[in-house]
This record gives C-alpha cells, structure tokens and sequence, in this order.
C-alpha cells in the first residue's frame, strides 16, 4: 500500500513537471518594421523579442522594449522615442493572445503549420484586438514562430504630423520570428 | 501512511497550481529580467547647439549636419533697415559625426572672417537601470582664426627703408576655447545644462604698431593685449509642443575677466523642428556665432536697443554606413 501511494504520489509529481515544462520561450526573438511611402522608406528591428508559448493551450505573449528599436539613421531613432512612440512614457508593448487551430500543429513531427492567432496588442498606451496568420515551424524539438501582420498607426494614437505626412506610411508592416529556444 | 497521502496531497496542490500558473508568470519574470538594462536619456535638447554655444546633444555616428547661421544688425535700425534685417553676419558650418560620442565641426564666419573648428567628445550619459548617471557630460575644444587681415593693416618703417606692411601673425589671430558641458534632462519638457569655460585669446594684437579699431573689433584696443578669460555659461530649454521648443543661454564672465566695454551674452529663443530640419530663431546681444567670440567680445546690452535677431537652420544627412 505504501509502495503503491508513493509511486502514486511520484508519478502525479512527475506529470506536474512534465506539464510545466511545455512551455517554450525566448529573450532575443526578433520584430521589424516597414513604412513605405512615396518619400521614403523606414524601417527599424528590435532583437529583443522576449516571447512565451504555452504549448497544449495555445497561449501566446510577447513582449519587447521600445528603446529596443534601431534605425539606420540616428536621428530617426531618436524622434521615433521621442515624438511617435514616446517611449519614456510608454517603455513597452506587449501582445497577449492564443493560436486559435493550435490542435492542428503537431509539436512531435517536425514541418510547417499554419496557424492563426488573436489577441490584444498594447503599444502607446492603446490596446488593439489583432488577428493575424502566422506559422510554426518544428524541427528536431525546436519551435519557430513567424508572423506578418500591419498596424495602422492611428488606432494607437500615433499622429504624423502633416509636414511629413508623405515621409510616413499610415500602416506600417511588422515581422515578427521567434525561435524558442528555452523551457520552463 | 497519513503522512504519506498528506504529503501526496499538498505536493498535488503545489504542483497544479505551478501548471495552472498561465504565461503571464513567466513573462513577468523575463520582464524583470529586462529591466537589468541601462536606459539611456535621449533628446536632451533638439540640436547641438542651443543658440550661440553648444548643447550637450551630439549628432549620430555617420551624421553630417549643415548649418547655416544669420546673426541680422541690431533691431536699433528701425524701420529704414527693417529692423536690422538689411544687413547680417553668416557662418555656414559642417558637423560629422566621427561616432555617437564623438562630433567634430568646421565652420565660416563672416563676423571677422574667422576659420572655426571644433570637436566634442560625449564623456557622460545621463542614464537609469543598471548604470544610474545623472548627467551628460561633454568637452568640447574649439580653435577660432581671424583672417580679416585688413584690419589689421600696420605700417612698419623698417630701418629707414620705408613703410611695409605687416599683418599679425597666425597665432596672434588664433583663439582657443575649452569648455565643459554638464547637462540634464528633468522631465520630458525641462533639460538644463551649465557651461564652465575657458577662453585662451591669443590675439597678441599688441605686437602690431597700428590697426584700424572699429566697433566690432573694439575687444583689441589698441596695443591692449587681450589676457585669458573664465566663463560660466547656463542653458536650457523648455519643450512646449513635441515639435516645439523655448531656448535660453546666458555667459556670465568673472568680474576680473570682463572689460568695462564688453557685455555678458544672453540669447533666448524658440527651437522648431520638422524631420531633419531644426530652425532656431532667437534674439540675443550677441553679434558672433561661436564661443570664442559671443562669450568674450559681446559689445551690446541685451536690454538695448542693439539686439539683433538671428537663425540657425540645421539639416542633417545620413551619409554612410550607420554600423
């Protein structure tokens, strides 16, 4: 009885363990962005996507420093923290949602699924409902996750002013891949 | 064998609350994480320069920035000059940026027709996170030449054999200034910054016999060498809007270093900014567009009838490869 109770109680343990441990993550995913304008073109990544997957439910987070963000010109750096993204006020944006059709990725076999993900995506103060395809992509253990998706800049507060209103795409093109490459 | 189940029991608790704790656990701690890093203070001010003298702010690595500056007669031309607006002083300048610490600068001006350049190295970063600065600090070293050679016309009768003309040499025209600049940015609207500063006038006119004196080179008196002055300049500027700045910038020479006929230099004005253009307009007492000459050989009051308005137009390029 004893025996059985502790092998029980071992197990259980054991499966606890193993439920936690499907959770994938990563520091150092990578997110860019393009604005394409008659003007000019614009674009800016950040290779310090800090992402989570839950891998049974489907949960996905992201989540990323503004300041993180690097132009090729300096100046656009600074006005994009300064005057667009305000990033001393607003440090951070965050995605919080799920992949809808998780059930269809096989996390055992490798190959590429598509999927399609909801959530909120906060920046700038302002949340937006977002849904967008994306893939996931298994190969021997190791999770990839892509997305292209657009933001248009008014639905998070984020005015161009008229005098460079042909500098500045009003729907900029955002890429997002992560590799996980840690557990928990 | 209670013991045994009880333990089972909580070890269950345990364990399922752990597997019932959702991502956002584990993204909280990453973001925790996170905050180990330094965040560095960006735009203390809109450009390199806040009127007259330089801003802690430097341009980026590969930036060049043009300049180009108008110091207009003073406003005491009344109407028949427009308000002095008929005539002016220009300097066209070039800055680079060596790297984002290091800018250096050369410029023309007409006011004595100085050669000015300058190089100004970040040594400071007003930061927060893991390294905590509460300052920018920048050294900016700058040489001035005066090469308006006429005025300083003298006839030297050498040895009988009549009259010659001999201009000073280029060290006598040569001014340095060497200037420490400790800045902090407030709040998002205020960012202040003070200015100690050395000048070392090497305008040994002195040595010459005789020169014209007109008002504008009234500092070399004649035969009156110029000695070394000390300067502590304050600045700031306020934000109004995002694209929308007031300026102020005050030189206070040490009593021992101010001749009886030379003003302390006040320049207050307004910052606007669109995309790679700062316009800077302002009124100040001052007639030069450098250091080495705004802050030692300001002739004018500021609250007079001889201030004068100016701009400074600044448009940067992005010449080069960024990393």
């Amino acid at each position: 009885m004893k025996t059985r109770l502790l092998f029980l109680c071992t197990f259980l343990m054991l499966c606890c363990i193993q439920l936690n441990a499907q959770k994938v993550y990563t520091k150092n995913g990578s997110v860019s962005f393009f604005s394409t304008s008659s003007m000019e073109n614009i674009s800016a990544s950040n290779n310090q996507l800090m992402s989570v997957l839950n891998v049974p439910s489907g949960e996905l987070q992201f989540s990323l420093l503004i300041k993180g963000f690097h132009f090729k010109k300096s100046l656009m750096e600074t006005h994009f923290n300064e005057n667009y993204l305000e990033s001393d006020k607003y440090p951070k944006a965050t995605f919080k949602g799920k992949i809808n059709n998780i059930t269809i990725v096989n996390f055992t076999k490798d190959g590429t699924y598509n999927v399609e993900v909801s959530g909120d995506l906060m920046m700038h103060g302002a949340t937006n409902k977002v849904t967008t395809a994306g893939t996931i992509t298994v190969k021997a253990g190791v999770i990839t996750a892509t997305a292209n998706f657009k933001v248009k800049l008014s639905n998070y507060k984020i005015s161009i002013p008229k005098i460079v209103k042909d500098n500045i795409a009003e729907t900029v093109d955002v890429k997002i891949s992560c590799l996980y490459d840690q557990k928990m | 064998m209670k013991k045994i189940i009880l333990f089972s029991f909580i070890s269950m608790l345990g364990a399922a609350k752990l597997a019932a704790q959702d991502s956002t656990d584990l993204m909280s701690m990453l973001e925790k994480e996170q905050k180990k890093t330094t965040n560095y203070t960006i735009a203390t001010f809109k450009s390199s320069r806040i009127i007259n003298g330089h801003s802690v702010e430097n341009i980026g690595k590969a930036v060049l920035d043009v300049r180009i500056l108008h110091r207009f007669t003073p406003i005491s031309g009344g109407i028949y000059q427009l308000f002095g607006l008929d005539g002016a002083y220009m300097r066209l300048g070039f800055d680079y940026g060596i790297s984002n610490r290091v800018m250096v600068g050369i410029g023309h001006t007409t006011y004595a027709k100085t050669y000015d350049g300058f190089i100004k190295i970040k040594l400071l970063r007003q930061s927060t996170g893991v390294i905590n600065m509460p300052v920018t600090m920048s050294l900016l070293s700058t040489i001035n030449i005066r090469s308006d050679l006429a005025r300083y016309d003298a006839f030297r009768n050498a040895a009988g054999q009549g009259y010659r003309r001999v201009h000073p040499s280029f060290g006598d025209r040569t001014t340095f200034v060497e200037q420490l600049i400790i800045g902090r940015k407030f709040s998002k609207r205020l960012s202040l910054q003070i200015m100690p500063t050395y000048i070392i006038n090497h305008n040994r006119v002195d040595t010459i016999n005789k020169y014209t004196v007109d008002r504008d080179s009234i500092q070399y008196g004649p035969y009156a060498k110029r000695k070394n002055s000390f300067a502590i300049g304050i600045g700031g500027r306020l934000k109004i809007t995002k694209r929308l700045s007031l300026t102020a910038e005050y030189y206070y020479l040490l009593p021992n270093d101010k001749p009886a006929n030379i003003h302390n230099s006040l320049s207050l004005g307004i910052d606007i900014e669109t995309g790679g253009h700062v316009f800077q307009l302002h009124f100040t007492n001052a007639t030069a567009m450098t250091e080495s000459f705004a802050i030692p050989s300001t002739p004018d009051k500021f609250y007079g009838k001889n201030i004068r308005f100016g701009f400074n137009l600044s448009r940067v390029f992005n010449i080069g490869k960024h990393k």
